[in-house]
């Protein structure tokens, strides 16, 4: 096994076109348990962590353009105000010492339907994009079109994911995630949920109910349909009962789950139903403080 | 040389108080900080120069005929030093704990998945697993035998071991049987007198010991021919009985050291890499040493029988109990292990603490190709509590009585009898333990306006901020046995030896004893102190020089182990005591050991140990045999079986989040009583974690198993209690002396174990009216989605 240790980013896009099934590595939390259960014995490893312009995050106060590799840890203490939906996944992910080495950048590499940060991108919006970058340049591409089949991403083989640019909050994000322990879990099923009231629309995320992270397309749409019509945006006022079930009923729909043994297809349905209904609740809730607040 | 009398210091009790270190003192695990700290030495941290790495190739197949074993690709591969298989070994073929009908590597057909099949050593892990990768194995896969209905009819699905391959009693894909039948027995005329009568089944799913050190050990080939190894066991001695056989070598050319044990709770009582380690070093000369990776750690060792019970109890109006009925089928797995025991401890103890006319139990446990079962922590009782507990609740409801005054009502005593017609002959204070537990404080209910999301079901998953959220409350009780049973001798043997170094009176106590986390290495130095008035112990290292120590399994250690030390320890104080009298012509028969100092209850202190001990060193070695006792009776379970009874009570308050069926035990209490607690901090610890181990079955511990192939080999998909799982477990300990018992103590490790679960289960039905009769729970039970 080839071991890579470029030293900055130039060299590794070089190594990476050089080795195409090297496999990136940087927190190391996803790759090494995967090689010490023996699934992956990747050709080359590329070893990511002399890069350190990976771990840095920016914000010009519309997006932040997050590093592929600052650690969950620091996305909770520096980010939770930017991205609040991103700052709630990253607490749920593994155990503190996964959190200090772990980032999104592994989550997308990896794309496992089971990343806790997937439910949280897509939610934050269709302008959320992957930077990839190889040596014949850098694509950004829309977190719509990133995740395409288990454990598949649309990363062309010379390309390396170099940040995630995510939209600043605009209003209230949630997110939830369902494991039979109450830390260190993998998820059963997960959902991410955020309010746009800039652009009047409302980002969804389904996590481990899919062959991959998907939106939850029609919820999305009947929300934001019911929302401009009733000029909630506007007005701030109670949802209803039966917007919060019929919404909570279309996120389900839109699951395609299977059995497995951290659930039942039936339990991550019924539970992504709940979640929906009580995420969305939330976020409604501090919507409306913050309308009637501001006016 | 002269008499030096020390006047002035005729009470005794104050220089014993003076000693905080000595029995009933709570000095801390010499191991304690290593361990925090990282710096301990486990098994898998052994090196040797030279040595090579031994790795299994392991079975795919739950069920299969070998039709070819090819390594002669892994004998190719550099670095390999050997590849072996059965037709390798030098001496017998087989080997178990009770019964020898487990093959050390696979002979023509392979019974569970993960069944060693060959052995590589090569000089380097990687290449190790490389050659592993390179035998060619042809597999008549087999449909294997794995439900309770396949294996009681193995006319139609087929013999796990064919029938003229039985070691023992068993039949007919059946490993091991009890019955049981007490007063009338369980007759329509017994059923007749009852007014009430309620009957259920329970389902227990395959636990896991789930030790965090996995299966390692060194082994070394000597000069003379024979092995050194060191491993992390429960019991040296018994491991080299096994050994010695398969590696045609007597027993005292087969050494065994213990080396650092992470954890153990009955999951090291087989042999795991023992053998084959020892195979790989006799084989090339040079140290071999294994470690299993985790996911080889769940096939590498037995787990907890997972159970089918179904339960019947009638009960007058007011809530006598009339009869008990139960039938507890156990899937032993592949091979024996320690099935029979375990069946003989779920039938005799399976009725529970309670005092019942009539009983009637039937326990088998199956040959099945599920992965093997064996000891864990409560053996055979933990599945049994969960049925007789589950039933106590609903014969409760049934009757509209509290379910704590039921119990009580029937609770058994000293004077009563076991359904095995054994006499409890010492305290057993069932009552009293549920009269306390329930007396406790209640934690404070969930505050809704200041809500810490950590408290709440799903935490920082942040599942809910107090939606759908229901308190409960459960109470249970369950009685476990301690020590060996049946008529087996399990005793331990203890070296003390006394002498002089530094100028100060040093014991040192050497033992066989597997140090696993009980705290023996704490207390063996505890009682040395106590006996011989001396600050400074040492612990030998323990290993196969001296006699054996028995098992560390069985709530046992401190009774049995502690009992051979306290042995030795007072021959050597009795042999001190004799020196002097020879010496000084001591007449006082009132002469004790205190403070480092000879001393007279009348007349004080009489001579310094330094003095009399001189250059001599005492060194003795006694031997401690608990009282016998006898098989149970085939037929009627009747007998002597039991050592010793020891018994927990647990208040399991637990809030569910109903809609999502996602649990946080809030609080767990406690209250045992433990005879004499030698140290009351590492009571306490093993009361918690005993609670801690009985909270992962009831909620989320489970290998999960289809068609005989494990589906969650790995510390991401078996689950067990992190501290967000972990609530307060406060505990309340009793002290009522066993008059049988080395300072009246009773064994403490596993009574919680059997009966926490049941109270959480209790409060979870309280909190959401489900009627759940399988464990673990899961959220999918809650809420309808199986």
């Amino acid at each position: 096994m080839e071991f890579l240790r470029p030293g900055t980013w130039d060299e590794a896009l070089a190594a990476k076109a050089e080795y195409p099934t090297a496999l990136p590595i940087s927190g190391g939390t996803d790759v090494m348990v995967e090689m010490n259960f023996d699934v992956h014995r990747p050709s080359a490893i590329l070893d990511l962590n002399r890069i350190t312009e990976l771990t840095e995050w920016s914000n010009d106060g519309d997006v932040v353009r997050l590093g592929a590799s600052v650690p969950y840890t620091r996305i909770i203490d520096e980010l939770s105000g930017p991205l609040p939906g991103l700052a709630l996944a990253s607490h749920t992910v593994g155990s503190p010492q996964i959190r200090n080495r772990g980032g999104v950048g592994g989550n997308l590499g990896g794309a496992s339907p089971a990343g806790d940060a997937h439910p949280a991108l897509l939610a934050a919006g269709r302008d959320v994009f992957v930077e990839a970058t190889s040596v014949r340049g850098t694509r950004m591409i829309p977190i719509d079109e990133f995740y395409v089949g288990v454990k598949r991403n649309s990363l062309e083989q010379d390309e390396l994911i170099r940040a995630v640019h995510i939209p600043v909050a605009d209003g209230p994000q949630q997110f939830s995630k369902i494991g039979t322990r109450n830390a260190m879990v993998i998820a059963v099923c997960a959902f991410g949920f955020a309010l746009h009231p800039k652009n009047g629309t409302v980002g969804t995320g389904i996590g481990s109910a899919a062959p991959t992270p998907r939106r939850a397309v029609e919820a999305e749409e009947y929300l934001q349909g019911v929302l401009a019509e009733r000029g909630l945006w506007e007005s701030g006022d109670l949802l209803g009962a039966e917007v919060i079930q019929q919404f909570g009923e279309l996120v389900k729909a839109a699951a395609s789950p299977i059995d497995d043994v951290r659930g039942t297809a039936d339990y991550r349905r019924h539970s992504l139903a709940v979640m929906a209904r009580r995420t969305l609740t939330w976020t409604w809730n501090d919507y409306s403080k913050q309308i009637r607040s501001a006016a | 040389m002269s008499t030096r009398t020390i006047q002035g210091q005729k009470n005794l009790q104050d220089i014993r108080t003076s000693s905080p270190d000595g029995i009933g003192g709570s000095p801390l695990r010499p191991d304690g900080n290593l361990k925090v700290k990282g710096e301990f030495a486990y098994s898998s941290d052994m090196w040797h120069e030279d040595m090579l790495w031994g790795m299994a190739l392991r079975s795919p197949h739950p069920r299969a005929n070998l039709l070819s074993v090819d390594i002669s690709e892994a004998l190719k591969v550099p670095g390999v030093y050997a590849v072996l298989t059965h037709n390798d070994i030098p001496g017998s073929k087989f080997y178990g704990l009770e019964i020898q009908d487990q093959p050390a590597l696979a002979i023509d057909k392979v019974r569970y998945h993960g069944e060693a099949i060959a052995l590589v050593a090569a000089d380097h892990p990687e290449t190790a697993r490389r050659a592993v990768k390179k035998i060619k194995v042809e597999y008549e896969v087999l449909t294997p035998i794995v439900t309770e209905e396949q294996c009681l009819d193995p006319q139609t699905h087929g013999y796990v071991h064919e029938p003229h391959e039985y070691k023992s009693h068993g039949y007919d894909n059946i490993c091991h049987e009890q019955k049981l039948v007490s007063g009338l027995g369980v007759t329509d005329e017994v059923r007749a007198l009852a007014d009430v009568v309620v009957s259920g089944h329970y389902e227990v799913g395959m636990q896991d010991q789930a030790f965090l050190g996995p299966e390692s050990g060194l082994a070394v080939p000597s000069e003379d021919g024979g092995i050194d190894l060191y491993v992390a066991t429960q019991w040296l001695h018994v491991d080299r009985q096994q050994m010695a056989p398969v590696l045609g070598l007597p027993e005292e050319k087969v050494r065994l050291t213990l080396a650092g044990v992470g954890g153990a709770f009955g999951g090291r009582e087989d042999l795991s890499m023992q053998i084959h380690a020892s195979l790989l070093a006799m084989h090339t000369g040079k140290p071999v040493k294994i470690v299993y990776a985790r996911d080889e750690s769940f096939f590498g060792h037995v787990h907890r029988h997972p159970a089918k019970m179904y339960y019947e109890h009638g009960a007058t109006r007011d809530g006598k109990l009339v009869y008990a009925d139960a039938r507890l089928v156990l899937d032993g797995g592949a091979y024996a292990s320690a099935s029979p025991a375990v069946v003989g401890n779920a039938a005799s103890l399976g009725h529970g603490p309670y005092v019942i006319p009539n009983v009637r139990m039937h326990a088998i446990a199956l040959y099945s190709n599920n992965p093997s079962c064996g000891a864990m922590r409560g053996f055979g009782a933990v599945q049994a509590a969960f049925g007789y507990e589950s039933q106590m609740d609903k014969l409760a409801a049934e009757l509209g009585m509290d379910p704590v005054e039921l119990r009580q009502l029937n609770a058994m005593s000293e004077g009563d009898h076991m359904p095995t017609g054994q006499l409890i002959d010492s305290p057993a204070p069932v009552a009293e333990l549920l009269q306390r537990v329930k007396d406790m404080p209640l934690p404070p209910p969930l505050d809704l306006d200041n809500l810490d999301i950590r408290a709440v079901p799903g935490a920082l998953s942040n599942t809910s901020h107090g939606e759908g959220i229901v308190r409960g409350i459960g109470y249970s009780v369950g009685i476990k046995n301690v020590g060996f049973s049946e008529g087996f001798d399990d005793y331990s043997t203890a070296r003390v030896r006394l002498e002089v170094i530094g100028g100060e009176p040093v014991a040192m106590v050497h033992t066989a004893m597997a140090e696993v986390g009980q705290g023996g290495v704490t207390v063996h130095a505890q009682i040395a102190r106590t006996e011989l008035g001396v600050e400074q112990v040492t612990i030998h290292p323990a290993n196969t020089e001296v006699g054996s120590a028995g098992s560390t399994s069985a709530s046992r250690q401190t009774y049995m182990t502690g009992g051979a030390v306290k042995l030795a320890a007072e021959a050597v104080k009795q042999a001190l005591i004799t020196k002097g009298r020879r010496r000084y012509g001591w007449t006082h028969n009132d002469i004790d050991l205190v403070g480092g100092k000879v001393v007279s209850e009348s007349a004080g202190a009489l001579v310094p140990m330094v003095d009399l001990l001189g250059e001599e060193a005492i060194d003795l070695t006694r031997e401690h045999h608990h009282r016998p006792t006898v098989p149970f009776d085939k037929e009627t379970g009747q007998g002597f079986g039991h050592v010793q009874y020891t018994f927990c009570a647990n208040r399991a308050v637990v809030d569910v989040d109903v809609e999502l069926g996602l649990i946080k035990v809030v609080e767990l209490t406690a209250v045992q009583d433990v005879g004499k607690a030698l140290n009351p901090l590492s009571v306490v610890g093993q009361i918690q974690g005993g609670c801690t181990q009985a909270l992962g079955l009831a909620v989320m511990e489970e290998i999960i198993v289809k068609d005989g192939k494990v589906r969650n080999a790995s510390f991401t998909d078996y689950l067990i209690p992190t501290i967000l799982d972990t609530p307060p477990i406060p505990v309340e300990i009793l002290e009522l002396p066993d008059p049988n018992a080395p300072y009246g103590l009773r064994g403490v490790g596993e009574a919680p174990t059997v009966s926490a679960t049941p109270s959480i289960v209790a409060a979870i039905r309280a909190a959401t009216g489900i009627a759940l009769n399988r464990i673990p729970v899961r959220p999918e039970h809650l809420t309808g989605t199986l």
